[in-house]
């Protein structure tokens, strides 16, 4: 199908928007109703059709003005991208798995025309039409990750993998939940995810590095993650918590329904061929609380998940305070029915809201 | 589970290839060179990476992993280099004996086990034997990047020195051959004490001459992680084994080439899973009853579990005797 792109804004008036289309698709991370922790990893080797697990870097209607509100972001922080010495063949590995999947993925919408070490990219949503030489930086506008980036939804933190452990040595950070690749440069796994609560304590990173050390090219691997924002707000990074921190106070009654965010993070793991480093691509979904309980199913699981959720989750994701809000809201989208197992919607076989 | 779990094979994927060239190296080793039957590119790799190479020799399937040599700029071949080894278990016999230009066969995508470390300001490369094979990927690949290296390469005698005269004669300056059979030997540890900082060493070769490195490495006052060998995890097709799957009321053969879990699958069992790599624990199953050793390969598993006989993973474990009976 064709993707009509919004021409919306994550900012300011934050037009942005999700059509029924989008909503129908939306990554619903949660397959019961409740949610903990686990080792929740999976083989990404494609999924339903529109799915936003089918291709392996889904292209959405907010293609375009991600990409103009990474420029912005950019364009004030130069340092959300960065990539060590030793990382720039990462980046031309992660250039050419971007290139080589989505030209074959989306053929209508990009193209890669490969002469040898002499590359054509053509990418029609963003009117790019680039000839550069493969591996020669200077037949760039930028180096090979800002480029690639710049034109692909999502963050990206890129591990070199070496001495046993995974290093965060290169990335392009500007959709975030709250964390800083300018801080978290140069760390290895423990070390970046030392701020996570319970996980450490039940073992889960210990078993995921095993796991993630072990992904083989041509074999990527997912999960989901997940957290909630005030306001369709692609950059609630730690730089910028005085600008939105403070919006997390305006939530009421009244406007919780369109302002109360459920951001969910795909997170995909590759294996780079020439680096043999690891890309870690995080593609961010937000969707409206009121967006998200037109679907019967979800409203009543989200309800559940949310009361239910342990404190200290709830803490760390930065939604205590407006907890009591939102299972009030909730808990008008939940007459106690059973839901089905698993993550989708099941809108042909799940009873709409009975009160 | 989360969102919709693939139930694609466990491990590396897999290439068809042709044998493009069998090319004799010397009394002792031959070359094989592969390329894609469409002629597509083959995936890029990067150096020091090895691709498995399955033999079906007299009705068994033979899985030898080999260290890609070709210049991983060049994606229109992979190249391997075997040693014929008469003592061994035949993975070697069989591909200097059955394989000939033309033969269709079937390798895995790369795995590196080995990488080149990029940070590097130097890197010092150490083979012994057939153990040249990687570093003439990461020789190619340094040379590319315009990085500092050197070599220093032991052969049995001139005759059996693999590669030795093209290396000597492309890379004059960076080469040196030494010959056992003229009782020259690198001198390792004045090697190892001229090198500049952040100097890696890597080293490939029989099982002496890498402990002999970390060894020497370790008194020279070298750090751990400075000092890179080869540890080749042979892949475990394992011997194919009878379990009695309780709940499902059923016995079922795991043949050598699939795991517990494609086995439960191909019988048409729903078994549980997520990662299929041994991390998740979805997959977790309870023994009922045992007689034989368990092959635990998962990350899952504490140590007490797996001492009590009572668990297993069937994504990537298996299990070695006459009875394993599973609550499932
Ligand atoms: C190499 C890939 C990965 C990277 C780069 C990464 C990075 C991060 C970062 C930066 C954070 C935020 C930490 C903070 O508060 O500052 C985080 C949180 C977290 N990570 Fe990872 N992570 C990776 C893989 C994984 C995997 C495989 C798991 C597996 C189970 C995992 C589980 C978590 C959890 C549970 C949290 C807390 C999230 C929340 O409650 O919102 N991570 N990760
Ligand atoms: S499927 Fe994940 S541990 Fe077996």
């Amino acid at each position: 199908m064709t993707i009509q792109f919004n021409d919306e804004t994550f900012r300011g008036d934050y037009s942005f928007r999700n059509s029924p289309w989008a909503i129908k698709r939306f990554p619903f991370p949660f397959h019961e109703d409740s949610y903990m922790y686990s080792v929740n990893m999976e083989q990404h080797r494609g999924g339903p059709a529109g799915s936003v697990f089918e291709k392996r870097f889904d292209v959405d209607e907010h293609y375009v003005s991600e990409m103009r509100d990474r420029a912005l972001v950019l364009a004030e922080d130069p340092l959300r991208c960065q990539s060590l010495p030793h990382m720039t063949l990462a980046g031309w590995d992660l250039l050419e798995l971007i290139m080589v999947s989505k030209s074959e993925d989306y053929p209508d919408l990009f193209e890669l025309h490969r002469d040898g070490d002499r590359w054509r990219w053509v990418n029609k949503p963003l009117g790019i039409d680039d000839t550069f030489t493969f591996m020669d930086e200077t037949t760039l506008p930028y180096g090979p990750l800002e480029y690639i980036t710049r034109q692909t939804q999502g963050d990206f933190a890129v591990l070199d993998q070496r001495d046993d452990n995974l290093w965060m040595d290169a990335g392009m950070v500007t959709t975030q939940a709250d964390w800083s690749l300018d801080f978290d440069i140069g760390m290895n796994f423990f070390e970046w995810h030392a701020p996570v609560p319970l996980a450490h304590e039940l073992g889960i990173f210990k078993r995921a590095l095993k796991f993630l050390m072990n992904v083989q090219q041509g074999a990527p691997a997912r999960r989901l993650n997940w957290t909630m924002t005030v306001n369709p707000l692609l950059d609630t990074s730690p730089e910028n918590y005085h600008k939105w921190g403070i919006q997390k106070t305006e939530l009421t009654a009244e406007n919780i329904g369109a302002k109360q965010h459920l951001r969910v993070e795909l997170q995909t793991f590759y294996r780079l061929p020439r680096s043999n480093a690891l890309v870690f691509p995080i593609r961010c979904y937000l969707i409206a609380f009121q967006d998200l309980v037109t679907v019967p199913k979800w409203g009543r699981r989200l309800h559940r998940v949310i009361r239910d959720l342990p404190e200290e989750l709830a803490t760390y994701k930065g939604f205590i305070a407006n907890r009591p809000l939102m299972i009030d809201y909730l808990s008008r989208h939940d007459d106690g029915l059973p839901t089905s197992p698993g993550v989708w919607a099941d809108l042909e076989t799940e009873p709409p809201l009975q009160k | 589970m989360s969102a919709a779990p693939q139930k694609a094979k466990a491990g590396a994927e897999k290439i068809e290839v042709i044998v493009s060239a069998v090319v004799p190296v010397n009394d002792l080793v031959t070359r094989f060179e592969f390329r894609r039957p469409d002629g597509a590119p083959f995936p890029p790799f990067s150096a020091g990476a090895h691709t498995v190479v399955e033999m079906k020799d007299q009705g068994r399937t033979r899985l030898n992993p080999y260290s890609l040599m070709s210049d991983p700029a060049d994606p229109s071949l992979y190249a391997i280099s075997v040693r014929r080894d008469d003592q061994g278990r035949g993975g070697s016999l069989f591909l200097h004996r059955q394989v000939k230009p033309g033969d269709r066969m079937t390798i895995t995508y790369p795995v590196n086990l080995f990488p080149v470390d990029l940070r590097g300001r130097k890197h010092v490369f150490l083979a012994g034997g057939i153990g040249i094979t990687p570093f003439l990927a990461m020789i190619a690949q340094l040379e590319k990047l315009g990085a500092r290296w050197e070599l220093h390469y032991s052969v049995r005698n001139a005759a059996l020195g693999s590669y030795a005269g093209d290396l000597t004669a492309r890379h004059p300056g960076k080469v040196r051959v030494y010959h056992d059979d003229q009782q020259q030997a690198i001198p390792l540890g004045d090697l190892l004490d001229g090198q500049p900082l952040g100097t890696h060493v890597y080293v490939c070769g029989p099982k002496g001459m890498i402990d002999w490195v970390h060894r020497t490495a370790t008194e020279h006052g070298w750090p751990k992680d400075n000092v890179h060998s080869e540890e080749f995890l042979a892949p475990q097709p394992g011997t194919p084994f009878e379990v009695r799957l309780c709940k499902s009321d059923m016995t079922i053969l795991v043949g050598e080439n699939e795991s517990l879990l494609e086995a439960m699958e191909r019988c048409g069992v729903d078994a549980p899973f997520l990662c299929r790599g041994g991390a998740c624990g979805q997959c977790e199953t309870d023994v009922v009853d045992h007689d034989g050793s368990f092959i635990h390969r998962d990350h899952w598993l504490e140590d007490d579990q797996r001492a009590s006989g009572k668990k297993i993973m069937p994504c990537v474990s298996r299990f070695v005797g006459p009875t394993l009976v599973l609550d499932r």
